[in-house]
Order: structure tokens, then sequence, then C-alpha cells
């Protein structure tokens, strides 16, 4: 099936199988690899992405689902080779360390700062809890978020 | 999170300074390149069918249908695997040696989730699809899943050419049990401790992309192998090949935690494939894939237990008897039956121990290492001892342990079996930990807790995480190998345009090796940190590798830093000897290396750049004199000081460094229900010198959420039958940010007197945490805690045992 989609601004046209899950047409079919997999059950969230202006675990949408959509991506964040302020905090608190949760974990507080600025404590953690991370515990995550929080 | 102020003083430069990872750049924008990144012309997709059963005969195997199909590439049976490869090198001797271990199973299968056929197709669906027609005829058997009960007579045996489902046995003695046990004003009966399944699950599972170089016989292998050395030796042998024709290419890895060592088998698969196919092979490893069937850790069983006290809580010796189960196949065991042995009495001075330690083959995935392996498991054993001999006695737990921890003036200590913790004040680490959970406050919070209806518990655990292996310990297990000692290489280089180039031989997975690599090698040549380029990732190409390479086991701060540095300073040893010529015979003392560039210290406008040097060395060098010696391209290979052990009395220095943790938790039980919140938790730590202490911090972080995980929710269970109760993250609940208690961070730094930097491996903290847990739980409940996996509905049983 014919799929049309914009992602981090580029247009982009593809035939796909209609069974093709969308984070495998993202990263196979058009190479942005930078989500990752990391379950296959929608646990993980390594996959998160935002479409339309939504957070969605890209592993549980198929491609065919995303026709038309206008898709963000973690290689969207940064302009040029500026980093988000958010992307800048994940480093400064050492909030990652093998990188595999971090394009995931980016999106979704992202899109919880989008959503809500000044986010309370719980209000992160929970805004987190759908994106697993096995290296940090996640304290440097939650506090690289908080330091962006107005 | 609250740091407590170092007990030496932090040196000069970068060298213990947080500086920012080079690592993180790219990883924050999506552009690391982890294994299913890699992408070739042509390449087909390889998927495993596994097996349905726990135990059974494979009556036959019938692939037309698949191969039949439109886009299928091809498959391979267990039976091609026979013919093509010979069974994997065994580390054990007899019994558990004599089995036949291929990368598909042949003829029998031995655990649900087993590799027994691999298909090859166009897509990663399509593959899967194709799985599906594959006809396999089982003819089931009945299951082994309780390894108390695979030394019965009526046991199913999993290998018939071992005879049994032993695997190996050993009697470790120390000391004098007799006498320790006629001094004894108490012995202690403990009759059953049970150290649960699991693994540290990394996010990124396993995989590979194999490419076969017909003309060179050569196989390149992208893969997330976190041990390529021992990949090597593995496939090498098995595949009738030389090593020169693996290559083994890594570069960003997804976690490790020592889940990732033991991938040869699939790796075989992949590259017989790839050259049957005569194209490119991806694989990568679905969720319930790792968990049927990847590196769980060891399953053990401390029956019988007898602990020998004075009655003021003084330690004398045990006697145990470990039970461990390895799983289906010896991947890497048995050395598990050795590894706890680095760390035979804990923290404590105990000097007469006795472990008879018997492992045996079970129809459940194979076991190998997971963060802390073996020692965390022996770790968990000691601090479980301690605490329920302090409550037998009577007495305050902190005060047992302060009674008999190694002291700060034994240092360095040669424990009962011939290791040396090079040193540490644990003691003072305990101290400190107390202090951060508020100690001196903890019986007004006691009663706080009673009057919200809750029980307030404290547990202590304390561990050592043993690093840089003496592989000589393998003997222990079998006398016949010839394995000692240990290795690491760095090459440095000047280029020509004076850039300053590194190539590591280890496996980072998130450790950060680019950024602590840089900070020695620019605290060496008195440059930025900026200014050193430390190429990402493996490969074994660049001939910066030796047989130990990799990473895992908690020592890349001795192995991997120690190369740097003498990488380093024989660099700047030759860059000091070209400027001498250059300037005319200065001697190599009367030059500084500042600025980016070399100079007479008495005139410092005599200055080279590294430029200069570079471009001298590389392109410009007709006149230099012939016998300058002078490559500026240094490659040291990092060898410890190890002796091999002595395999008769089991006795010898089995790691370089002993860095310790001691973890405080706090709990709050519910005694109605049996849930429970940890409430507050410290971690302390020492791992001797501190290159960069952000990137400490995270790693005993990690452990600390891993070994919670553990306690609390994670274990891959089985039913009766061998079927995995947990095989995805659904049923296997792994730590969310909303589970994570309060944290405190403290820390002691006492340098190691036997490393070059003064560091201590770590990173995997012995699994403080699930000590720390079940003794804070056996504290609120009152209850003796038997095992290390505590959910809540245990803690429940746990109640109602004192209810």
């Amino acid at each position: 099936m014919e799929v049309t989609v914009t992602v981090n601004g580029t247009a982009y046209e593809r035939d796909v199988e209609p069974r093709k899950l969308l984070i495998h047409f993202l990263r196979d079919d058009l190479d942005l690899t930078g989500s990752h997999i990391g379950c296959d059950t929608g646990n993980c969230g390594a996959c998160s992405i935002i479409v339309d202006g939504v957070l969605v675990k890209s592993c549980m949408l198929l491609a065919v689902q995303a026709d038309g959509s206008e898709i963000e991506t973690v290689e969207g964040l940064a302009d040029g080779d500026r980093l988000t302020e958010l992307q800048q905090a994940f480093s400064d608190h050492h909030a990652l360390q093998c990188g595999y949760c971090t394009p995931g974990m980016l999106m979704s507080a992202t899109a919880l700062l989008r959503a809500n600025a000044s986010p309370s404590d719980e209000e992160i953690k929970k805004a987190l809890q759908g994106n697993i991370c096995r290296c940090t515990g996640y304290w440097n995550i939650f506090e690289a978020v908080k330091s962006v929080a107005r | 999170m609250t740091t407590v102020a170092p007990q030496v003083e932090i040196g000069r430069s970068t060298l213990g300074e947080s500086v920012p990872r080079k690592e993180d750049r790219r990883l924050t924008q999506g552009q690391g390149v982890f294994v299913d990144d890699v992408k070739r012309h042509g390449m087909g997709y390889l998927h495993f069918v596994r097996s349905p059963y726990a135990h059974a005969h494979i009556a036959s195997i019938d692939v037309s249908r698949a191969e039949e199909i439109k886009g299928v590439y091809g498959t391979l049976t267990g039976e091609e695997v026979a013919a093509l490869t010979d069974p994997f090198f065994q580390i054990a001797g007899a019994p558990g040696g004599q089995i036949k271990d291929f990368s598909l199973a042949v003829g029998k299968v031995r655990y649900v989730g087993e590799p027994v056929v691999a298909v090859v197709a166009e897509t990663r669906e399509l593959a899967r699809d194709a799985s599906e027609l594959v006809e396999v005829e089982y003819e089931p058997l009945p299951a082994l899943v309780d390894a108390r009960k695979a030394l019965d007579p009526e046991a199913p045996v999993l290998h018939d050419d071992a005879g049994a489902n032993l695997m190996w046995e050993g009697v470790y003695e120390w000391g004098d049990l007799d006498a320790a046990f006629a001094e004894a004003d108490r012995v202690v009966r403990i009759p059953e401790l049970h150290f649960h399944r699991f693994n540290s699950t990394p996010l990124e599972c396993d995989g590979a992309l194999v490419e076969y170089n017909r003309g060179t016989g050569q196989w390149t292998i992208h893969t997330n192998n976190q041990f390529p050395g021992f990949a090597a030796i593995m496939m090498g042998p098995a595949m009738r090949t030389g090593l020169d024709k693996l290559r083994f290419v890594t570069q960003d890895i997804g976690g490790g935690f020592g889940n990732k060592i033991t991938s040869h088998p699939q790796l075989v698969v992949c590259c017989l494939l790839a050259r049957k196919l005569n194209r490119p092979v991806q694989w990568t490893e679905w969720r319930t894939d790792f968990h049927l069937s990847m590196s769980h850790g060891n399953e053990r069983w401390f029956r019988e237990t007898e602990v020998a006290v004075k009655d003021d809580g003084t330690l004398l010796g045990f006697r145990t008897k470990a039970l461990d189960d390895a799983g289906a196949w010896l991947r890497y065991e048995p050395l598990g039956g050795v590894i706890w042995a680095q760390v035979t009495p804990g923290m404590y001075r105990w000097r007469n121990i006795r472990v008879d330690f018997t492992q045996v083959a079970t129809n459940k995935a194979p076991v190998s290492p997971n963060r802390g392996y073996s020692r965390m498991q022996h770790l968990w054993f000691t601090e479980r001892v301690i605490d329920i001999v302090a409550r037998e006695l009577q007495l305050d737990p902190v005060e047992v342990r302060k009674r008999n921890y190694v002291r700060v003036e034994d240092m360095p200590y040669e424990t009962p079996n011939g290791c040396v913790y090079d040193s540490g004040d644990y003691a003072q680490m305990l101290d400190i930990a107390l202090d951060l959970i508020g100690w001196d406050s903890m019986n007004d919070r006691r009663a706080d807790a009673a009057a919200r209806g809750k029980r307030l518990g404290v547990g202590i655990g304390s561990t050592l995480d043993s690093g840089t292996n003496n592989f000589g310990q393998s003997r222990l297990i079998n006398p016949e190998l010839q394995f000692s000692g240990n290795n690491e290489v760095a090459t440095v280089k000047l280029d020509i345009f004076g850039e300053i180039v590194v190539t590591l031989g280890t496996t980072p997975q998130g450790q950060g090796h680019e950024t602590t690599a840089a900070q020695v090698v620019a605290e060496i040549l008195n440059c930025s940190v900026d200014d050193v380029h430390v190429r990402a990732g493996h490969d074994s190409y660049w001939n910066s590798h030796a047989g130990f390479s990799g990473t895992y086991a908690s020592q890349f701060a001795v192995t991997g830093l120690s190369a740097v540095k003498g990488a380093t300073e024989m660099l700047a040893a030759e860059i000091k000897k070209l400027a001498g010529a250059v300037f005319g015979g200065v001697p190599a003392d009367a030059l500084e290396l500042a600025d980016g560039g070399v100079r007479i210290k008495e005139s410092p406008d005599a200055f080279l750049p590294f430029m200069a040097c570079g471009a001298i060395i590389n392109a410009n060098n007709a006149g230099l004199p012939d016998d300058l010696g002078v490559t500026l391209n240094c490659r040291y290979v990092y060898r410890p000081p190890f002796q091999v052990p002595d395999v008769e009395r089991k006795f010898g220095n089995l790691t370089l460094t002993y860095a310790a943790q001691i973890h405080v938790a706090v709990v709050e039980v519910d005694p109605e229900t049996g849930y429970y919140d940890i409430v507050d938790y410290a971690a302390v730590d020492d791992c001797g010198k501190r290159i960069n202490p952000q990137i400490v911090e995270g790693q005993v972080m990690g452990a600390t959420a891993q070994a919670l995980g553990a306690a609390v929710h994670e274990v891959f269970s089985y039913d009766e039958d061998g079927n995995l109760l947990t095989p995805n993250f659904y049923d296997y609940h792994v730590p969310h940010a909303l589970d994570m208690p309060r944290l405190q961070t403290g820390y002691v730094e006492s340098p190691s007197p036997f490393t070059p930097l003064g560091t201590k491996g770590m990173g995997e903290g012995g699994g403080a945490g699930i000590h720390a847990v079940c003794a804070a739980i056996q504290d609120a409940t009152g209850a003796v805690v038997t095992t290390s996996h505590n959910p809540y509905h245990r803690v429940w049983e746990l109640l109602e045992e004192t209810a």
C-alpha cells in the first residue's frame, strides 16, 4: 500500500506491506534508525515518536495507519548541530549510558514539556513511566527533565 | 544526591573530574550505530524456529514448505550444523565437558526456546512467517525443572554423553573447620537459601550482521557481543577456521551487563548461512527470544549451611552445599563454580570455610554471566548468613558486621583462599551509609511508621565488586585448561595533522570508555580532552585487541585505562625523542609537553606542535637519524601482575581489585497485604581512584536499580513443564521511573596499591540492593528471609509465618 508521511519536515512516499509496523518502516524503509526497538510488546518505549503532535509508541502502529501524518523523531530534535535544551540536559546530568532508550526518553520528555512546561516531580515520573531504561535507574533522567522544566 | 567528602585528594587536571561524555552528542541525536542499524545490500533476515518443548527428541524436520515461499533465501538445520562444525569447546572436564554443544539443536531439544532451525528471508516478516511452515516433529520427554531433583535416580537425563545431570562438582575448603566448630559457642543452622533466576535484560537484544567474503574466506561479524575474544575462541575451532577469518566489529551496544557474552552459537548460525546463501545475513533477536534463551543469571541454592559463631557475634567460619542450576548448556559455565571464590569470605574475617559446590543441568535456558556474576549469589548468601546469625543471637546486624569486617589496618588483606583485598575501610563506608539514611533517628521513624499501621525495616548489603579476572581461576574448575592472567590493549598515535587517535580493545555498552580514555591521554600529553579522538567501538582489524579484550567483569578502569596509560606514555616518550633530534640533540628530560606540542623547558619558544611531529614522522621524514626508532604509533598491552593459582589448594589471587559497596535500604511493609515501599536508600561506593565521578556514580545507580528490580519484581520463573512464565516485559516487570525510591549516594576513595592509576574495576556492585532489601524485609517482618526474590505475595507469606 502507498504510504505518504512527513518525517521531521521531509516528505516520503513508499509502497509498504500492510502489516509492516511503523517502527520498522521508519528504521528499515526510511533509514531513520534513531528510534529503537526494545520489546515488541509496547512496554519499553524505545520507539516513542510524535505523530501529529501526539506521543506514540511506533511499534504499536502499522505504517499504513500513519498515512498522511506528520511525524517527529529524535533525528529532528536538534537544530543542525545545536542540541535542544533537553538533549543538552541529558548529557549534563548523565541521563544516558548506553543511549539505547535515550531517543524514546527524549521524545516522551519533549511531549511532556510541550504540553506542560512546569510539570511536578510526579508528572515527570508519570510521563517517563512508559519508557524503560536498564542503565541509569532513572534518577538522572528525572533530574535532566526537571532541570529543563520551568 | 548527597556526596560525601573524599578521603584522598583528587589529582590535578581532569583525572577525577566529571568531564562531559564524548559519546553523548551522537547518542542524544539518534546517531549512534547499534547493530540493527547496520544494513547491507541484499541482506537476508534470519529468524529462528524454536523448541516449544522443554525436553524432546526431534523425530523429523521438514523445511521444504518454508523454502518454497518466494523471498525465502534458505534454511539451516541442526543436521547441517553437525556436519559443518564441531561441538563447542567445553570449559568443564568430565562429566560436563563430555556434552556436545552445537549452535542448533541436534537430535534433541533441551529447553523451551532452543533454536532448532534458522530461516533467512527477504524481510523480517517473511522470515517469521516462513518459520511457521517449518515442520518439526517432536517426541516429548519428561522435563527437569527443579535443580534439587537433578541428581535423583529417576530424574530425566538431559545429556546422555555426560551420563547424568551432574555438570561439575568441587570441594573448596580452607582453614580448620573442625577447630572452628569446636571453638564456637553456637552453631547457627540454615536449612536452605535460594538465589533466584533473572538477568539484566539489556534494552537492546542480541544481534549481528554477518558478511562472508568468498575470496578471502573471511567473515565480518557486525555484532553487539561484548566479549569478542571469548566468542572467537569458541567459534574458530567449532567452525574449523583460524581466528584471522573472524573479524568482529562493534560500535554502540545497547546495554550488556554480561548477558551479551554468550551469543556465539547464534553468530555461528549467521556465519554458516552467510556462506551458504552467499549474502549478508542479519539477525536481531526479538524480546521474547532473549527472555527464552539468552544468558539467564545463575540460580543457586545453599543447603545445610552451618555457621560457627561466638556469643559476641564473632564469626569463625561456615560450611555450606551450593547447588547451581546451569540450565541446558554450559555456554560459559561451569565458571560460575569458581568465580564466587573471588569473594569467598565476603567482607568478613572468618578464616574457616568449606563450600561443596555442585552444578547441574536442567531443562531451562542456559545461564551465563549477569552483572555481579556468581559473586552476587555468594555475597547474597554471606549477607543472609550475617543477618540470620544476628537474629538468632539477638545482636544488632550493624554491630555483627563491624565486629567482623576486614579492617582498614588489615589491608592489603589475604583471604583464606589467597585473594588479596587491595584497600578499603568497610566500617567507615557503613557509617557513611547509615548516616545518609538517618540511622540516629530510626527509632522515631519506626514509631512513626507503626502509628500509620506500617512496619519499618532497615537492611544492609555489604558487597565487593571484584574486578580484573585472573583467568587462571578456570584451572580450579578444570586443571587441564591453559588459561591464566588477563590483558587489554590500546593504541595511541599522532597522525599527520597532529590528530591524537586512540583505539581500544574494549566493547563498551554505556560505560563511557571514549571519555575516560581521553581523560587519561590528555593528562599525559598535557592537552585538552577535546583534542583526543577515541575511536568508537571495537574492530579486530585494528590490531588493538588481545585474547581477553572486551568489556565485562569490572575491569576497564584497570585493564583498559592502564593500556591507554601505557600507550600514551610510550607516545609521549617518542614525541620527546623526535623533538630532541629536531632540536639538535636535546635530551628528553629537558623537554616537556604543553599547549598541544613539545618544548624545551628552559626556552619555551623552542616549540614543536603535535602537528609538526605528526607531519615529520608520517610525511616528511628524510634525514632523520637511522636509529631514531620513533613511529608515533604506539601499542601497549597491559598485563596485570598475576600468578597461576595453586590448583590443589584452590588458592591464589583471583582478581586484582576489590571495589566495595555498602547499601542500606529502609522499607515500610503493609502488614495486611505484604506490599512494601522502599522509602529510603543509600549507596556508598569505593572503587579507588575515580577518573570520572559522574560516570562512576551512574554505574552505582544503574547497579542499584537492577538489584532493586531483581529483589522485588524480576524473575525467570518456569512451570513444571519447563515453560517460561515471564517471556516479555509484560510478565517480567523491570523497574519504571515511578518505582524508584529516593536515593542518596556517597563514596570513599581508597586507591588500589596494585593498579597503575589507583583505580579499581567497578560497575557490578555485587547486587548489594538485593541483599539490603532482603535484610530490610527480615527486619520489618521478623521472619527469616530465605530467598533473594521477595515480591509482595512472598512478603505476605512471611508475615503469615510470624503472625
